[in-house]
């Protein structure tokens, strides 16, 4: 399939002038959470952002980063770990490897001898990176929503199965619906609907944010990531809005079925237990979290602990997450903080609403 | 295999004997020859005098290879600054123990773009580090060009036109592929080549600007035209010939295509009238089809130097590359 035409103007146009006439018959400006970051990467790096917002459509980035919403606690604790400890690779994904967190970003720190920092691609180079240097504890920072959680829950299994000692994790894994949840009980920010994250839901399926639709009356659309498929997903929104209905609806039928990944799903409950984790911004959100078998926990293996607090000081990124201040609203947006030298989360990820904001979101009055 | 050793860079026999042997026997001709401490050149009227050092990895790459980039690299910046490129110094600097076979790859490589490009190497340096201390081989080269570019006509104005000589960003998916660090297979050629074929725009009514792209991609060359020229460029993302291969890599690894480097490439400015003539020439015998006029000039605006229409229809601001998208590409 040549996803092209996806994107392409002819087509886009079209259905940004449905949006227009949609949001004229509701009759007043509507506002809807794209929680997943790289819906907001779509929206902007098309230019599609700034043209919704002229036509009276908020979009309002949610907590869909897994990297800034990585509390700085275990950030530190892996730092700390790499610094402290010979012996040990820290490996990642390169944007967590890069957040500032309280003593410096663990790429910019010195290791301990025979310890070093390892940028990974993809979970299964955990393996390799163990089987490649058996004298050496291989941590694996492990950060990821339901997307990434069944390739580190082949990591775990693998390790298992095969008696891979010297492999263990800082478990930072978690789950999408928890936080929706809870910025719908907080009740500070008023939404219209949700456009639900495309690749979490390939996994978890569309009917894992029924409860959003029946217990809030809040309407929702699974949505792809071209531009035409993020304003699918928000004619499908808008309409339910008009009609004054609540559903979960799905406008990426080529990847995501209601049920989702049963494979994906049997392994991730296979090798994690749920339990409470915490979010950047929110504290603690009861049974979000995704914890291995306490055997190939780093925590325990190592006997250190994830403490919580730190941020830079006026760093809004909590808040940014959550929903209930732009980017824009930060004293340090463009300003301390800047893609080279960040100071919070949201400014390092490629799915952080700060960097896509500075990198595209420049108002142009055209 | 032979392998480079220490007594090469030394001063003594083993050095001469390296000079003789090798690097002569590849780009000998009458200057450097004499082997003298520095080289005698005569060139008329204005010069153009540039240095460029090369550390790219890995040193050979579909394409390409370090000398071939060291030269192209260098005759390229002095023909879009409107000079004929001439002589070209080369200093390598070797890790120990690196292998004699691929040094003469290397200078091969050097050679048939020195020839291509037509220009001579006439002074040069060896230097040998320690194994470890140096990643094989790196090339530091500079350049002596005469310039041929008139000086009148080159204001910038409002509506010229914006053009991109062929598709941008094939350097930097090569190199990629060829580093296999995201297990990528392809059959993409980097475009590195001497770009001798543009110094005849210059002598071509209404050319009025030219840069190469190379580091920082086609967004970074026109940021810093608007910049330097005090205008905004309006590019369209639709018009952008990039090749399929930098399409789906850039597609698959989510970097923007704007921001790869190419080395063989460049961005030409010129007035509304001479555009057609200047992509006719572009798009001639031995040319590149692919060559388009992708954006135009329009007055200064405070807010961005140059602006993207999206393949979408949408506008946002097109920045200078930030940070370092791929490390060690030249």
């Amino acid at each position: 399939m040549d996803l092209r035409i996806l994107r392409e103007e002819h087509g886009v146009r079209a259905l940004v002038e449905e949006v227009r006439a949609e949001i004229g018959t509701i009759g007043r400006e509507v506002q809807i959470m794209e929680v997943c970051g790289t819906h907001t990467m779509t929206a902007y790096r098309s230019g599609l952002g700034l043209l919704l917002r002229k036509i009276g459509m908020r979009l309002i980035s949610g907590p869909g980063c897994p990297v800034c919403v990585t509390p700085d606690g275990i950030i530190a604790a892996a730092a700390r770990l790499v610094q402290e400890r010979p012996g040990v690779i820290l490996a990642s994904f390169g944007d967590m490897l890069r957040v500032p967190a309280s003593d410096c970003a663990i790429m910019k720190l010195v290791p301990a001898e025979g310890s070093s920092v390892h940028v990974i691609y993809s979970p299964e180079e955990v393996v390799e990176v163990a089987k490649a240097n058996p004298q050496k504890e291989v941590v694996f920072l492990a950060a990821g929503f339901e997307t990434t959680v069944p390739g580190i829950g082949w990591v775990v299994r693998t390790c298992l199965r095969e008696g891979i000692r010297n492999v263990s994790l800082i478990p930072a894994m978690k789950i999408v619906p928890p936080p929706l949840k809870a910025i719908l009980d907080a009740g500070d920010l008023r939404l219209d609907g949700f456009i639900y994250p495309g690749h979490v839901s390939v996994i978890i399926g569309s009917e894992a944010y029924r409860f959003v639709a029946e217990q809030y009356g809040v309407p929702g659309a699974v949505a792809g990531f071209e531009p035409a498929d993020l304003l699918f997903g928000i004619l499908s929104v808008l309409r339910q809005i008009r009609e004054g209905r609540a559903d979960v609806e799905i406008a990426y039928r080529r990847a995501v079925k209601p049920e989702g990944n049963g494979l994906a799903k049997r392994l991730m409950e296979d090798v994690f237990t749920v339990g409470d984790a915490e979010w950047r911004g929110f504290g603690t959100i009861p049974q979000s979290g995704l914890y291995p078998p306490e055997a190939l926990c780093a925590l325990s293996r190592f006997g250190i602990k994830a403490d919580s607090g730190w941020e830079t000081n006026g760093c809004r990124c909590g808040e940014v997450v959550r929903g209930i201040a732009e980017p824009e609203d930060c004293g340090l947006f463009g300003k301390g903080c800047t893609p080279e030298r960040p100071l919070g989360p949201c400014m390092v990820s490629y799915e952080g609403s700060c960097l896509i904001h500075f990198k595209y979101g420049k108002e142009l009055p055209l | 295999m032979k392998r480079v050793d220490l007594s090469i860079g030394s001063g003594g026999k083993s050095m001469r004997d390296f000079i003789e042997g090798v690097v002569l026997k590849h780009l000998g001709n009458h200057t450097l020859n004499g082997l003298q401490d520095s080289a005698i050149l005569s060139t008329r009227g204005t010069i153009a005098f540039t240095t460029d050092s090369f550390v790219i990895h890995p040193l050979f790459f579909p394409g390409g290879d370090i000398g071939t980039l060291c030269i192209a690299g260098t005759v390229n910046d002095l023909i879009v600054c409107g000079a004929r490129p001439l002589y070209v110094s080369l200093a390598l600097i070797l890790e120990e123990g690196f292998g004699m076979d691929d040094l003469d790859r290397v200078l091969t490589s050097v050679k048939d773009t020195a020839d291509s490009a037509g220009v001579e190497v006439v002074t040069g340096d060896t230097k040998v580090v320690r194994k470890g201390e140096a990643d094989g081989l790196y090339i530091n080269t500079a350049g002596i060009g005469e310039v041929v570019r008139r000086d009148d006509g080159r204001e910038i104005r409002e509506g010229d036109a914006v053009i991109v000589t062929g598709s941008p960003g094939d350097h930097g998916v090569a190199v990629m592929v060829a580093r296999n660090e995201f297990a990528l297979e392809g059959n993409v050629c980097s475009d590195c080549a001497p770009l001798v074929s543009l110094l005849p725009l210059w002598g071509m009514e209404g050319v009025k600007w030219m840069r190469d792209i190379t580091r920082g991609g086609l967004a970074t060359v026109i940021c810093e035209f608007a910049e330097e020229m005090g205008c905004t460029v309006l590019l369209e993302e639709a018009l952008v010939p990039f090749s399929p291969p930098v399409r789906c890599v850039a597609e698959i690894l989510g970097i923007e295509p704007l921001y790869l480097p190419s080395e063989g490439k460049a961005v030409v400015v010129a007035s509304p009238d001479a555009a057609d003539v200047v992509l006719d020439y572009l798009r001639g015998p031995g040319g590149c089809p692919e060559a388009s006029a992708i954006g135009v000039v329009r007055p200064k605006r405070v807010e961005a130097s140059a602006i993207l229409k999206t393949v979408s229809g949408g506008y946002r601001v097109l920045e200078s590359l930030t940070g370092e998208l791929l490390p060690r590409i030249c």
